[in-house]
């Protein structure tokens, strides 16, 4: 952040580090070169102090020393001639007595980052590999990384390379660790370190004596070695045991990593090393650092993709503290959500309620759809909720409502007529696009439950003109006409004024063609209409599962301990919410592979026949059914009728221009 | 492997810049500033990115402290570091704040020198860096014996800001070797207590996080030998001696800590290198072993009339009523054992409805009780040896905090 006056300050700092006066007094000099190093923290550009900060180089006074390689480091690639000068100064400091001057020299040397000066470094670099104080040759064996990275394409010695595996041997464990790194780098294209056999038992020999960062370091390393034998295997596994309950999260979460790479075909191994690690795992939950939490838990959301009912006794552990950031409840709340089982769901709905009237409103609304996504198995307690939230009459938290029944119906159906009874009167206290367009669509393809319905329709059809989202109008054509289906006499007139509107006068293209593909289509006839219009009312797919199926661990062993699991996850249960129900599977359709969805189903029956008996027999026909009728359904080109396609585009295009016009909203303010 | 480490004040302005592998824009760090802090709520903050580049960050003292990275790395790994980077300045600055920061920027940036290189972490352990770090720290104001006399604790993270902890012990470690060799070591028990109470008054969840921590400015000393309660007991099965024993579900140490006599007589033996470490780290959930430390009997009652009031039963408490959180805070300065205190306030609800009534509650107590451990764990005795020569003081403290202590309404 360049502020005022940045110039003058420089100039100031030039005239007091030249003043002979300041020079001849370390403390004063010292405190100049400070003031410099602060300038240049604080984003002011002082690269002009170069050959000034050159001068103050040559010193005894190491703290002075430490602070003019700051600046040096940083300025170095502005003034590739001036920094020769500095070369001679940090060739003499390699040969100083302390090992101290002779690590800040070299590292400093390496830190330079110029071409250039590659061939005065090289030579203190190779008899820094040799020195005796184990701080010189850590910074000498990163040193030729540096080097390397400096001039990727030229080829570094072979004797070096020698000279570092043999490093590994080296008694000062981060030497050790720094070989590793060193070599990972230099042998890039050659596909790193070469882990065979007994490089691999060293390192695991010395592993004790490492430090957290080099544990997790190694055991990193490691991932890529493959045992010779089944006997090997298991006796690396049970070395590293104890590091799996490590009470530090990176070493613990490292072994794991490890552990899943080598044991990959062996299933149960994994599945233990799961059941291990939970303990841990939780530990990390409860950190006091909130970071270390929030890792901790989307770490855990990847552990019960494969073993869901893994945490099931310790739900407790993930019932949100009122202190913890949105972020991490939210984490929790999807967590809590697959833990669910029939001894708990009490205590976990009890809970969820607690959440949904805070008063962040992005913690309420995800209180509710967890609720909702509970009600797809315990859909009787849930709706109990629901429609109890309904009475508070708060816009945010009926519009969360809304579209969490909306979504719940459409995998649940059965649910349909609680909701029905619910929406009465709600759309009062709605107010925001997405609600209002959840509650078209309920009102559309429930219409015939909802006494109110046309009444509903009716107020809003009067306030069309001055509707300004183009969601809501699509939806409410869409809702008219479906009405008007099942109950034409209240809806006709309605439907008319609608259509004469649209076609008339409104002057978006998309609100236009969709009226009027919906009035060429009546002409066809009511029986054509209906065909089109009348399509499912729940996702044919999704009305088998009850949770998530088990996925098998290599599905996510790649990502785990990587930044994958905690920048995404929320983008996919956000996608569940927008938009209709239909649009949502439209949209994973063509993604889901078929056999894929076949066996995911197979596994799903299993599962939920063990998982309760009570859950399955209420809508056991139904689930043989509909997983037969499932992958037919599935088909990567569904035969569509041209009127649905084009009805389908439609609406996709509408989609599409309201979030164009959105972000440009967004731009414009 | 980290490429630039970074200190920001919370306004966004830049303390500490250090770039490790090079090659990264000098608008990194405001590319940094504006993502964050246009996040929008329901986006998680930790992890972030800009093109491949990963910025990781964590906040503490009101600073982000961050790293770039890669996508592949281990976010344990760059999150316990950056934890532990700030730990370490906090060990050598005294406190952590934007102002030691500021003050102290020499000295942080011959910490990150030693403490990474070339983007890969070389040791944080407080005992390796003392020989390589020469500056020394600059407090804000110089350490007196005053500050001790209110023995409470040191750093104690609370996550709630408005119990201010009793912060003793602020100093760096350094700059012990100029008091004239005053040498001290604290020990703490810090729990932090987890509590859910139902609507019904039943207690639904109870979890106790806690830690031994010592925090050490003997420029030397060999071994420390810490025993806790006979009684101490781990897991569910292992129960020793009789009556009430102090027992905890899990438990686990330092890495430095040998524990040859801990099965035998619950000792454990440790060389404390200088600074804050944590020794052992044990939880326990559910059953504990005393009674909560607090009960709270909520009423709430229709008014037809009257206006927005509040009865407080002393004169040292206050209450405020915060329109941005929806919440009243009822701020109690000291609370002593076995009494009762009682409030009530008035407030006025526009359109009231029968249903709003859901909408009260939770209540949230925050609360820092000294002397006290709720799972009973309790240091029978410390010693040092060899015996120091020149005076020496060690301190025993016991702390219990709230993480989140929740009474449903």
């Amino acid at each position: 952040m360049p502020y005022l006056g940045g110039e003058e300050t420089v100039r100031e700092l030039r005239r007091a580090l030249s003043n002979p006066n300041v020079q001849s007094d370390p403390l004063r000099y010292r405190n100049t070169i400070l003031k410099v190093i602060r300038t240049m923290s604080q984003g002011v550009d002082v690269s002009g102090l170069f050959s000034e900060m050159v001068k103050a180089c040559a010193t005894v006074d190491v703290v002075q020393k430490k602070l003019v390689y700051v600046f040096l480091c940083s300025y170095a690639t502005l003034n590739p001639e001036l920094s020769l000068l500095v070369i001679n100064t940090l060739r003499k400091d390699c040969q100083d007595p302390n090992p101290m001057v002779r690590s800040l020299a070299l590292r400093n040397m390496t830190n330079l980052r110029l071409p250039s000066l590659v061939e005065y470094v090289e030579q203190p670099l190779t008899a820094g590999l040799r020195d005796r104080a184990a701080c010189v040759r850590r910074v000498a064996v990163l040193g030729w990384a540096k080097l390397h990275n400096l001039h990727p394409s030229s080829e570094i010695d072979a004797a070096v390379v020698n000279e570092l595996y043999s490093l590994l041997r080296d008694p000062d464990p981060v030497v050790m660790v720094n070989c590793l790194r060193a070599l990972e780098e230099i042998l890039k294209e050659e596909g790193g370190i070469a882990i065979n056999k007994p490089i691999t038992h060293h390192l695991l020999n010395r592993l004790k004596e490492c430090d957290i960062w080099g544990q997790s370091e190694v055991l990193r390393v490691l991932q890529r070695y493959r045992p010779q034998s089944e006997d090997e295997l298991f006796d690396i596994l049970s070395l590293l045991d104890s590091f799996l309950v490590s009470p530090h999260p990176p070493v613990m979460a490292a072994t794991l990593s490890l552990f899943l790479s080598i044991s990959s075909n062996l299933p149960v191994i994994s599945l233990a090393a799961l059941e291990r690690v939970s303990g841990p795992l939780l530990a990390a939950c409860g950190s006091g650092s909130r970071e270390m939490r929030f890792a901790a838990v989307c770490h855990i959301q990847l552990l019960l993709r494969s073993v869901p009912g893994l945490l099931g006794p310790h739900y407790k552990r993930f019932f949100c503290g009122y202190a913890e950031p949105a972020y991490i409840k939210e984490r929790k709340m999807q967590v809590l959500v697959e833990l669910v089982n029939d001894e708990n769901v009490a205590m976990i709905l009890d809970e969820l309620k607690g959440y949904c009237t805070d008063v962040n409103t992005d913690t309420a609304q995800a209180a509710i759809s967890a609720i909702g996504r509970i009600g797809r198995s315990y859909s009787d307690r849930c709706l109990q909720i629901l429609t109890g939230l309904l009475g508070l009459k708060q816009d945010h938290i009926t519009s969360a409502v809304v579209q969490t029944m909306r979504d719940l119906v459409w995998v649940c159906p059965q649910c349909s007529d609680t909701v029905c009874l619910a929406l009465d009167g709600c759309e009062e206290t709605l107010q925001d696009i997405q609600g209002r367009q959840a509650l078209l669509w309920l009102l559309g393809v429930y219409g015939e439950r909802i006494s109110t319905a046309p009444y509903t329709l009716e107020v809003l059809i009067d306030r069309v003109r001055s509707e300004a989202s183009l969601g809501i109008k699509m939806e409410l054509l869409t809702a008219t006409m479906r009405l008007f289906l099942c109950r034409p006499a209240e809806t006709q007139d309605m439907l008319g004024r609608l259509l004469h509107y649209c076609i008339e006068e409104e002057t978006d293209m998309c609100v236009r063609d969709q009226a009027l593909l919906y009035y060429r289509l009546l002409h066809c006839g009511i029986e054509k209409t209906r065909e089109v219009l009348q399509g499912r009312r729940s996702d044919p797919s999704l009305g088998v599962l009850i949770g998530r199926p088990a996925k098998p661990v290599s599905q996510w062993a790649r990502c785990f301990n990587t930044l994958e699991p905690l920048s995404q996850g929320a983008v996919e249960a956000e996608s569940d919410s927008r938009g209709s129900p239909e649009h949502v599977t439209y949209n994973s359709k063509p993604n889901a592979d078929l056999s894929d969805t076949l066996s995911c189903s197979h596994i799903e029956e299993v599962h939920s026949g063990s998982d309760s008996a009570m859950r399955c027999s209420d809508s056991s026909t139904n689930v043989l059914a509909s997983s037969i009728a499932a992958p037919l359904s599935l088909s990567l080109s569904p035969a569509v009728s041209p009127e649905d396609f084009e009805h389908l585009w439609l609406q996709r295009q509408a989609l599409h221009t309201e979030r164009g016009n959105e972000m440009e909203g967004y731009i414009e303010n | 492997m980290i490429s630039q480490v970074f200190i920001l004040s919370s306004k966004g302005d830049h303390l500490i810049y250090k770039d490790f592998r090079g090659g990264a824009g000098n608008d990194i760090v405001s590319i940094f500033y504006e993502k964050v802090t246009a996040l929008t709520g329901d986006q998680p903050p930790v992890v972030m990115n800009h093109k491949d580049i990963y910025f990781v960050h964590i906040r503490q003292g009101g600073l982000y402290w961050v790293a770039t990275t890669t996508a592949g790395s281990s976010p344990f790994t760059i999150t316990e570091f950056l934890n532990r980077l700030a730990a370490l300045v906090k060990d050598y600055c005294g406190s952590l704040s934007e102002k030691s920061v500021q003050m102290n920027f020499a000295l942080i940036y011959e910490l990150l020198d030693e403490i990474v290189d070339y983007g890969y972490i070389q040791t944080t352990s407080s005992d390796v860096l003392k020989n390589f770090i020469q500056t020394e720290a600059v407090t804000s104001r110089p350490f007196s014996l005053f500050d001790l006399s209110n023995v409470g604790l040191f750093g104690a993270e609370t996550q709630q800001s408005k119990v201010a902890p009793s912060s003793a012990a602020t100093r760096p470690i350094q700059s012990s070797r100029e008091q004239g060799g005053k040498s001290e070591i604290f020990v703490d028990v810090i729990e932090r207590m987890t509590v859910v109470i139902g609507s019904n008054g039943l207690l639904m969840k109870a979890d106790v996080e806690g830690e031994i921590r010592v925090k050490c400015y003997m420029p030397s000393c060999s071994e420390m030998r810490i025993g806790l309660n006979e009684e101490f007991s781990i897991g569910k099965s292992q129960l020793r001696g009789y009556g009430a024993a102090v027992r905890v579900d899990e438990c686990s140490f330092h890495q430095a800590v040998r524990l040859d006599e801990f099965d035998s007589h619950r000792i454990l033996r440790l060389c404390p290198s200088q600074g804050e470490q944590t020794v052992m780290q044990y939880q326990l959930s559910d059953d504990l072993p005393s009674a909560l430390p607090f009960r709270l009997f909520p009423t709430i009652e229709r008014d037809n009339g009257g206006s927005l009031s509040q009865e407080l039963s002393s004169p040292d408490q206050s209450a405020e009523l915060k329109p941005q959180s929806r919440a009243v805070v009822w701020k109690i300065a000291r609370f002593a054992g076995g009494t009762q205190l009682s409030a009530l306030f008035k407030l006025e609800v526009p359109s009231l409805s029968s249903a709003s009534m859901l909408e009260v509650g939770p209540v949230g107590l925050s609360f820092e009780l000294p002397k006290i451990t709720a799972t009973g764990l309790q240091i029978r005795f410390l010693r040092l040896s060899p015996i120091q020569p020149g005076p020496s003081q060690r301190w025993v403290r016991y702390v219990t905090h709230s993480d989140s202590y929740t009474i449903r309404i």
